[in-house]
């Protein structure tokens, strides 16, 4: 065990950390994007929309991410080669991005439904009565309180999702979990490579959950 | 007019409006009363179509609210509502509340709409609530604002849903001055309500409904003194 080590590449493993912040904000914006999306579409009075968006979280939550990581990454290019007889390739980073962003697209969808579903409906009724149309009662009335509601959940999901970013190590992305793994492998000190990275989730996923709570609170001045 | 003919309405199995014809005449104030459960709610809740009626007809102004091809948004800032829980929206100050539907409905200018506000706080007593959310307010004060909320849409019709029967018994006073002064400047309003004092007082007919049914429909001295069914006579002697 040799904590000298980690501060002599830590550079080496900051830029993984790096990878790793970018790769979580780009699946929490493409899952939020598609939860949205598909939480408004679960709670549509259309039917073929709603059953859509629920056959997508049934698929989604029903297998696992790193099935679906590998799925995109290996399985997806070699249907496109089978389909149009030509190649292409994922990088591993923004294969796992799309990943991670479709699957957080169907949990941020049930935390998206529950919160507009947890709006009192006198509030749509109150809404209709005075004449405004149902995409403004959705958008004026319902959506700034749904909001309030599902910051804590998101913010968990936000959470996961940061820690989840480790699985796309599997598929090549080099990561913080990649380097600090391979910096094990390379100096068979995998205790200090390991909790070096371990202390780096734990920071970001702390001010995640700071910044949270810092905007709970700011929301929570009206009501 | 309000004309309503051969509603009926079914939740599931359960027939709650078993054929009601009803009709209230400009400036009139038509209380509603009977016992829990007997469809009064319903009733009203249908004129605006938060329900929609299982059969029969809604008549306002001789248009026909039931037919699909209605513009029921349009039809909807013809007539207001007051509930029984307010419904405030509790993440907009009171005058947001109140000017939402003037700007975005009928389309007008933010000041105008700021300034209708402010007297209509005004006329409810509540002129230095304008910036104050909800939550902030009592029971009688959110009712009132609620009433303001709905008259702002200057509506030809008001519907009133129990509006005093979810406040504190020294709060009640309040919102139904409000409610007289409304009835006192010809305003067409049915009210559904427990109030038999303000029934008496302010109404011009007194409907009385029980099991989806409408029994009697009468002005009120002669409901509360002379009623003829003996289920508004057993009523009345409970509730009076």
């Amino acid at each position: 065990m040799n904590f000298s080590l980690v501060s002599q590449y830590s550079g080496f493993l900051l830029r993984g950390a790096g990878l790793t912040i970018v790769m979580a904000l780009g699946s929490i914006i493409l899952g939020c994007l598609l939860g949205t999306v598909l939480g408004l579409m679960r709670v549509s009075s259309s039917k073929p929309l709603s059953l859509f968006s629920g056959a997508y979280l049934q698929i989604f939550r029903g297998t696992p991410m790193l099935l679906q990581i590998m799925f995109i990454f290996f399985a997806i290019p070699q249907i496109y080669n089978m389909m149009t007889g030509s190649f292409f390739n994922w990088k591993p980073e923004i294969a796992g991005i799309i990943a991670l962003g479709m699957n957080s697209g169907a949990y941020i969808a049930e935390i998206i439904r529950a919160g507009i579903q947890g709006v009192d409906i006198g509030q749509t009724e109150a809404s209709r009565a005075l004449g405004l149309t149902q995409h403004q009662t959705m958008q004026l009335v319902i959506l700034p309180q749904a909001l309030r509601r599902v910051i804590p959940p998101l913010c968990n999901e936000f959470i996961v999702l940061l820690k989840d970013t480790s699985l796309i190590s599997s598929i090549g992305a080099k990561e913080l979990m990649y380097r600090s793994r391979s910096m094990g492998v390379t100096t068979y000190d995998f205790v200090s490579f390991l909790a070096g990275a371990a202390i780096v989730y734990f920071c970001l996923t702390f001010i995640l959950t700071q910044a949270s709570s810092w905007v709970e609170r700011r929301l929570a001045v009206s009501d | 007019m309000i004309k309503v003919s051969n509603l009926h309405k079914y939740f599931g199995n359960n027939h709650v409006l078993k054929g009601i014809d009803l009709e209230v005449e400009k400036g009139t104030v038509v209380c509603i009363i009977g016992p829990s459960g007997s469809g009064k709610s319903t009733l009203l809740r249908c004129i605006n179509l938060l329900e929609a009626p299982s059969k029969g007809h809604v008549l306002i102004d001789g248009t026909d609210i039931t037919d699909p091809k209605q513009n029921i948004n349009a039809l909807r800032t013809e007539v207001g509502m007051v509930f029984q829980r307010f419904n405030l929206f509790p993440h907009m100050t009171v005058l947001d509340n109140i000017t939402l539907a003037p700007i975005k409905v009928r389309g007008m200018a933010e000041k105008d709409a700021q300034d209708l506000a402010k007297a209509l706080l005004k006329r409810v007593g509540l002129a230095d609530k304008a910036d104050a959310y909800p939550k902030q307010l009592s029971g009688g004060q959110q009712q009132r604002v609620a009433i303001a909320r709905a008259l702002a849409m200057k509506p030809k019709y008001f519907l009133f849903d129990e509006p005093t029967s979810a406040l504190d018994p020294e709060l009640v006073g309040e919102v139904l001055d409000v409610m007289k002064s409304m009835a006192l400047e010809g305003t067409t309003m049915v009210v559904v309500t427990h109030e038999m004092g303000f029934a008496r007082e302010v109404a011009d007919r007194v409907v009385f409904m029980d099991d989806g049914v409408i029994l009697e429909d009468k002005p009120p001295e002669i409901l509360f003194t002379r009623p003829e069914n003996p289920r508004t006579k057993s009523f009345l002697d409970r509730v009076l």
